[in-house]
């Protein structure tokens, strides 16, 4: 007797296998070996060397620039796709292409025309350091790369939830005496909802491991405006295997915990789907 | 007076969808708003209830006209053929939506939704989502979400549309006997006459954007008002015999020319019913070959061939059929007891007319 069981769908086993492979090779090894080199180092080296001041001071702009410009995308990713997909005006096509943008630009490129249009002397840096918002080599110019880089991540994710929106729904929703936004907060968000926090998790799992627009707008000032990864380059550059590693290991941590978290949100508000 | 269209009409760029329409709905009344796919009759009930403007003409809800009211102040229900559930809320919250709107208390709310689940048989459902339910169960919910606040009329759009025939069945049976119960104003859009028939009480006729008859379904059924009608209610076998030598023909069967000159074409309508059959060859006129037999329960449909290839198609019942001894390829005579000129090239539909020689009397009549 074969206690393999029937499936219409032939090469399960050459598919799956093939899929732990190319996960193993790409994804887990390097994780491992990003782990086990760690272990080299004692608990107590490396609880100094990743809670090191300039190493807590790089995390919280990291993180916090990140999540800042993951929200940023979220709620104005929301907008732009609402309003590529629900309405009909010239120029929709081309608005619609240059979402891509960001990807298609190197991320360098990228850094150093936002870096240039910011500075004192650039295109809005002119008009807007007067004014006090210095976008060139604040943290602020690191929200303002994050968010560049981040966009498409939520836009592309919310454009095709919103195209199969029944319109029926929303009109379900008048008959019954809800007024536009009733009908918006009650009824669109809720089914909106689950692919928002797939996008904003997409937007800030780029913006943590972002690097080559950052280096350009921040200057890298110690403490100020150095993120972690600018920081692991360092310390590889002063060949310290071993701070960069315990930097890595943090990096990781939080992103994977991140992640996870989203997750599981997204599971929760996305509880009343298949 | 609930409802009252007057001509109103609708347009969609160079589509003239409903074109000057008017008729009115009593208070309690259930009434079907029937017609061929892309007749208007969706776009009427839209205009009703709010979801369409008319382009012009005037839409009244108890006497008053309104146009101008935005469709959350009609006070009406609507259950689009879809059914159009909220996918991320429980069937309890689903028929809350309107209360909670109507700013009820909670209290009231809670007991009103229990009502509704109790009426509708969604007992212990009330905490599953839309995709869990079954596609009869999601309909009720729709129903029970459009009556919760009470409207004062229900709308229904395709309701029947989307469900299988054993259960479509059971479906309009519910809706007659709810209707009965609460005893509001229903008006509700198919495409099949059967079930317009069945269940209204009233019935609007549409195609093309006209409003092509208003009547009791006995009315459209027994004395349409044009071809269309005719044609479309009930089977009906139409043939266009040409006038020779003072008698329509065609085939084998003569029909009377009407006053028409010969060469001239007539448009001649039948139901299957008025074929009378027998399977004694000297009893009727004509002489054809019993092709199909379909069974319909009760009632059988039959196909006969004439010699010169022409088929018709009769009805008779289970009874008749075996008393006669009838089988598939047999050869039968037969008669026209009953026909209706549908249309010469000049005058229009014309009342039914007897056979003008003796008829014997037959079971399974008028059916």
């Amino acid at each position: 007797m074969s206690r393999t069981k029937f499936n219409v769908l032939p090469g399960f086993g050459i598919t799956f296998g093939f899929t732990l492979f190319y996960l193993s090779a790409i994804v887990l090894i390097p994780f491992a070996g990003l782990v086990l080199r760690s272990f080299e180092l004692t608990w107590s080296d490396f609880w100094a060397l990743a809670t090191s001041e300039r190493a807590v001071a790089s995390y919280r702009l990291t993180f916090g620039a990140s999540l800042a410009a993951a929200l940023m995308n979220a709620v104005f990713g929301t907008l732009l796709a609402w309003v590529l997909v629900r309405y009909q005006f010239p120029g929709r096509r081309f608005i619609d292409a240059m979402v891509d943008f960001p990807f298609a630009l190197p991320t360098a490129v990228a850094g150093l025309t936002l870096s240039s249009l910011f500075a004192g002397n650039g295109w809005l840096g002119q008009f807007l350091v007067p004014l006090g918002i210095e976008g060139a080599f604040t943290p602020l110019g690191v929200v303002i790369a994050l968010t560049f880089v981040g966009l498409p991540f939520v836009v592309r994710t919310l454009q095709p939830v919103l195209q199969n929106l029944d319109r029926e729904v929303e009109e379900a929703a008048a008959t019954l005496g809800a007024g536009r936004w009733r009908t918006f907060v009650a009824v669109v968000a809720p089914t909106l909802l689950p692919s928002v926090l797939t996008g904003f998790a997409l937007a800030f799992a780029r913006a943590i491991g972002e690097y080559g627009s950052i280096v350009f707008i921040s200057g890298n000032v110690p403490f100020k405006t150095e993120i972690t990864p600018y920081l692991i380059v360092m310390r590889l550059e002063e060949y310290d295997y071993a701070g960069a590693i315990a930097l890595a290991v943090v990096l990781m941590v939080f992103s994977f915990s991140l992640i996870g978290a989203i997750n599981v949100l997204e599971q929760w508000t996305s509880r009343f789907e298949r | 007076m609930s409802i009252e269209l007057r001509n109103v009409s609708k347009t969609f760029g160079d589509v003239n969808a409903v074109n000057n329409v008017s008729f009115s709905v009593q208070d309690g009344e259930l009434m079907a708003l029937l017609g061929p796919s892309g007749g208007g009759k969706t776009t009427v009930l839209r205009m009703i209830a709010g979801l369409e403007m008319p382009t012009s003409g005037d839409v009244l809800i108890r006497g008053r006209r309104v146009n101008d009211v935005p469709v959350q102040q009609r006070n009406i229900g609507f259950v689009f053929q879809n059914y159009a559930l909220f996918k991320s809320m429980t069937v309890a919250r689903n028929i809350a939506f309107g209360l909670k709107i109507k700013k009820w208390k909670k209290r009231d709310i809670e007991s009103r939704v229990a009502e509704l689940l109790q009426l509708f048989g969604l007992e212990g459902l009330d905490r599953r989502y839309p995709h869990q339910l079954s596609g009869g169960q999601r309909q009720r919910v729709a129903i029970a979400r459009a009556m919760a606040p009470g409207p004062s009329v229900l709308l229904l759009d395709e309701p029947f549309g989307a469900v299988d025939a054993k259960i479509r069945q059971e479906l309009r049976e519910w809706l007659v006997t709810l209707h009965h119960d609460l005893n509001v104003t229903t008006i509700f859009v198919t495409h099949d006459q059967e079930e317009a028939l069945e269940v209204a009480n009233r019935i609007v006729i549409f195609s093309r954007g006209l409003l092509e008859q208003v009547g009791a379904p006995r009315e459209v059924y027994e004395q349409p008002a044009n071809e269309f009608v005719a044609r479309f209610i009930g089977v009906m076998n139409v043939l266009e015999p040409v006038v020779e030598g003072g008698v329509a023909r065609i085939g084998e069967l003569e029909f009377p020319a009407h006053g028409q000159g010969d060469g001239q074409k007539l448009r001649i309508g039948f139901r299957p019913y008025a074929v009378q059959i027998s399977s004694d060859l000297t009893h009727y006129r004509y002489h054809a070959v019993l092709r199909h037999t379909f069974f319909l329960g009760v009632l059988l449909r039959v196909e006969l061939e004439l010699p010169s290839g022409l088929i018709i198609r009769a009805r008779m019942t289970k009874e008749e059929y075996s008393n006669q001894g009838l089988y598939d390829d047999c050869e039968v005579s037969f008669q026209i007891r009953q026909f209706r000129l549908l249309a010469t090239d000049q005058a229009p539909l014309q009342p039914e007319e007897d056979l003008k020689y003796q008829v014997p009397p037959v079971i399974g009549d008028n059916i």
